[in-house]
C-alpha cells in the first residue's frame, strides 16, 4: 500500500513517530533528573546539620528556638558557624500532630466511605459527593484562618479552665493554641482525601461477590465489611499513605494554629496534654525561612526538609510493601 | 446482640456523614457571612498598603493580581510537561524501567511536601545562571520572583495534569487506535489528532484541579515569592519587571492578615479568604460541567 494513496497523511511526515517518542522520553528523563537533583540536593544541603550534631539531632535537650535562634545569628559575616540542634520537640509534634489527624481521619472516613458507597440513600449520596471535594479543595490557608479566629479562642474561652492554665503556667501558656485544635483541623483537610480514594476502592468489589455472600443469608452490613472492606483493602493503604504524606507536609495551617512553640507536649501531664502547643517540622521551616540566607541555618532547615523528604518516601515505601502480600489473592489497588 | 452492634454501626455511618456535611455547610456559610460584612468592590481594585487598621491598610489588587500570575505561570510549564509525560506513559512507555522510574518520580513530586519543594527552589533559582529570572545584585541572586514560584508550583499541579491526562488516555478502547493506523496516520498524527483531543475533558479537569491547587497553596509562595505586599518589579522592561520582581498572592495576604501574621487584619483576611474561596469553588463547579458534559460522550466499548 502506497502512502499517496492516503488522503491524510504526508508520505513523509514531518514528525515521525521515532522522533517524537525520543522527543517525549527525553522529556520524561529530565523529570526523573530533577526529582534525582531534588533528593540529592536536599540531602547534601543538609549535611552540615547532621554531621555537626551527630545522632543527637534527633534527640532532646535545651531549648529549640533558642537553639535555632543562635543557628541564625551564627550566620553573621564573620561568626563561627554554629550548628547545635536537638530537634526532638519539632519531630515529636510531627509525629504527634500526623498521627493524631491520621488515626481520627482513618476511622472516620472509613465510616464515611462504606456510609457513602452502600448505606446511604440517593438523596444522601448526592450530598455527600460534593462535600467531599469541597472540603478537599479549600485552600490550607483559609482552614488555618478558620481555625485561628474561630477554633482557637472558643477552644481558650470555653473549654480550657483556668485551673488547667495555670497548672503549667510556669511552663507553657495554653490559650487555645495547641495539639488539639491542630489535630482537628487537620484532620478535616486530610479526611477527604481518604474518603474519595476509600470510595474508589469500595465501588471497584465484584458485586457477584457481595451477592454470593448475600445469598448465604448473611445481612447487608456484615456481608459489605466481611467481604467489600477486606477487598479494598489495598485502597485503605494508598488512601491512608497520601493523607499521611499531605499530613506531615502541611506547613501554613499548622504554623498557625499549632502554638508556634518549640515545645515538646508531654502525656505526662493528663488532659492538658491534648491543649500545650507545638511546632511540627513544616511549620518550623516556613516561620524560619527567613534565616535562608544564612548559611548555617539553611544547612538546619535543609535537614529539617530532608526529615521531611525521606519520610515521605520511607511511606510511600511502606504503602507499596504493605500492598504486596494482598497482591497474592488477585486483589487489585 | 449482632443486629443491635450493627444497628450502631450504622448510626455512626449517619452520624459521620452527617457531620462531615454539616462541617463543609458550616464552613461555606461562615465564609459567606464574612464575605458579606467586609468584602467591597472597592477591596478588588485598590492597592494594598502597610497600615495598622482595618481604615488604611488599602485593598488587595495586587495579591490577587498574583494570584491570577502564578496560575497562568504554573500552569503554563504544568500543562505541556504533564500532557507529554501522560502521553509518553500512556501510548509509548519503552524501557520498561524508564516508565516505572517516570511513575514512581510523579508519586514522589506528589508526596513532597510543597515547603520542601520550596526550598529547594530557593536554591535552583538563586544560581548565577538564572540570575536572569529574579532580582540580583552585585553577583548576588536574589532567587525569589514570580518565574521561581510559578515554576515550583507547577511541580504541585504536575501530577494532578498527568494522572487525569493518562486516566483520559487509557479509557480510549484500542480500536480508535487501530482504526486511525488502518487509514495511514502516524502514532504521532493519532495522538494528535485523535487521542489528545478525544481526553480532552480529562485534561480540562486537570488542568483546573491543578489551578486550583496552585492558587490554594501558601508554603512556596512566601518562601519563593517574598509574600510581599505589593508587586515590587525588578528591572526596567514594565511587563518582565514584574514577573521578575517579589509580590505575593491570595493566600499570603490572608497568612499575613490572621491574627498569627504580621499584618493582623482579620477583617481584611476574611475578605480576602472569600474571594479566594469563592475562585477554587467556581472552579469546582467548572469541573463538575466539563465532567458531565464528558460523561454523554462516553465511549461504548
Amino acid at each position: 500500500m502506497s502512502a499517496d494513496a492516503l488522503p491524510y497523511e504526508e508520505a513523509s511526515p514531518r514528525w515521525p513517530d521515532r522522533r517524537v517518542e525520543r522527543l517525549l522520553g527525553a522529556l520524561v528523563g529530565a523529570l526523573l533528573a530533577l526529582v534525582a537533583t531534588l533528593l540529592v540536593v536536599v540531602l547534601a544541603r543538609a549535611w552540615p546539620s547532621f554531621a555537626h550534631n551527630g545522632l543527637g539531632w534527633f534527640g532532646a535537650g535545651g531549648n529549640v528556638d533558642h537553639e535555632l535562634q543562635a543557628i541564625f545569628l551564627s550566620g553573621d559575616v564573620g561568626g563561627t558557624p554554629v550548628y547545635t540542634l536537638h530537634a526532638w520537640p519539632l519531630l515529636w509534634s510531627t509525629f504527634l500532630i500526623t498521627g493524631g489527624a491520621v488515626v481520627l481521619a482513618f476511622v472516620s472516613s472509613l465510616f464515611v466511605a462504606v456510609f457513602a458507597v452502600e448505606f446511604a440513600p440517593p438523596w444522601m449520596r448526592a450530598l455527600l459527593d460534593p462535600t467531599i471535594r469541597l472540603l478537599a479543595s479549600v485552600p490550607s490557608v483559609i482552614y488555618g484562618l478558620l481555625g485561628v479566629l474561630v477554633l482557637v479562642p472558643f477552644l481558650g474561652n470555653h473549654v480550657i479552665s483556668e485551673q488547667q492554665k495555670a497548672s503549667v503556667a510556669y511552663i507553657v501558656s495554653l490559650s487555645g493554641y495547641g495539639l488539639i485544635a491542630a489535630v482537628l483541623v487537620l484532620t478535616v483537610m486530610i479526611a477527604p482525601l481518604m474518603v474519595a480514594i476509600f470510595s474508589d476502592g469500595l465501588r471497584t468489589v465484584p458485586s457477584g461477590w457481595l451477592e454470593g455472600s448475600l445469598a448465604l443469608g448473611v445481612n447487608r452490613w456484615r456481608t459489605f465489611w466481611k467481604i467489600a472492606v477486606r477487598t479494598a483493602r489495598p485502597a485503605f493503604v494508598a488512601g491512608t499513605v497520601l493523607a499521611t504524606a499531605r499530613a506531615l507536609g502541611e506547613a501554613v495551617m499548622l504554623a498557625m494554629v499549632a502554638g508556634s512553640v518549640g515545645f515538646s507536649p508531654n502525656p505526662a501531664d493528663g488532659l492538658v496534654f491534648l491543649f500545650e502547643p507545638s511546632r511540627p517540622l513544616a511549620a518550623t521551616i516556613l516561620s524560619n525561612s527567613d534565616g535562608l540566607s544564612a548559611p548555617p541555618m539553611r544547612a538546619t532547615l535543609f535537614a529539617l526538609a530532608a526529615v521531611l523528604l525521606v519520610s515521605a518516601a520511607l511511606l510511600s515505601l511502606a504503602g507499596y510493601a504493605a500492598k504486596q502480600p494482598l497482591k497474592r489473592y488477585g486483589i487489585q489497588a | 446482640m449482632r443486629a443491635l452492634s450493627d444497628r450502631a454501626g450504622l448510626l455512626l455511618c449517619w452520624a459521620l456523614g452527617l457531620l462531615f456535611c454539616a462541617i463543609a455547610a458550616a464552613i461555606v456559610i461562615f465564609m459567606l457571612v464574612q464575605g458579606i460584612r467586609y468584602v467591597r468592590p472597592a477591596l478588588l481594585v485598590t492597592h494594598p498598603t502597610a497600615g495598622f487598621g482595618e481604615q488604611d491598610s488599602g485593598g488587595f489588587l495586587d495579591p490577587l493580581i498574583g494570584t491570577v500570575l502564578v496560575a497562568c505561570i504554573g500552569i503554563a510549564i504544568a500543562l505541556p510537561l504533564g500532557i507529554a509525560t501522560a502521553v509518553w506513559l500512556s501510548e509509548f512507555g519503552r524501557p520498561f524501567g524508564l516508565a516505572r522510574a517516570a511513575e514512581s518520580a510523579i508519586e514522589m513530586v506528589a508526596g513532597t511536601p510543597a515547603i520542601v519543594l520550596a526550598l529547594f527552589g530557593t536554591l535552583v533559582f538563586s544560581t548565577p545562571a538564572l540570575g536572569f529570572l529574579s532580582r540580583s545584585s552585585g553577583g548576588v541572586v536574589f532567587g525569589r520572583s514570580f518565574f521561581a514560584a510559578g515554576a515550583m508550583l507547577s511541580l504541585v499541579a504536575l501530577p494532578l495534569v498527568v494522572g487525569s491526562t493518562r486516566e483520559g488516555l487509557q479509557a480510549i478502547p484500542a480500536h480508535v487506535r487501530e482504526a486511525s493506523y488502518a487509514v495511514g496516520k502516524t502514532k504521532a498524527a493519532t495522538i494528535r489528532r485523535i487521542l489528545l483531543p478525544a481526553a480532552r475533558p480529562n485534561v480540562v479537569t486537570g488542568t483546573m484541579l491543578g489551578i486550583g491547587r496552585i492558587i490554594g497553596d501558601t508554603a512556596i509562595v512566601v518562601v519563593l515569592l517574598g509574600a510581599t505586599l505589593t508587586l515590587n518589579g525588578a528591572g526596567g522592561v514594565p511587563g518582565l519587571s514584574t514577573l521578575r520582581g517579589t509580590g505575593g498572592t491570595l493566600t499570603s495576604y490572608v497568612y499575613r492578615n490572621s491574627p498569627t501574621g504580621e499584618g493582623n487584619q482579620p477583617q481584611k483576611a476574611y475578605a480576602a479568604a472569600f474571594v479566594l474561596l469563592a475562585i477554587v469553588l467556581a472552579l469546582n463547579v467548572a469541573v463538575d460541567v466539563v465532567k458531565r458534559r464528558a460523561r454523554r460522550h462516553a465511549w461504548s466499548t
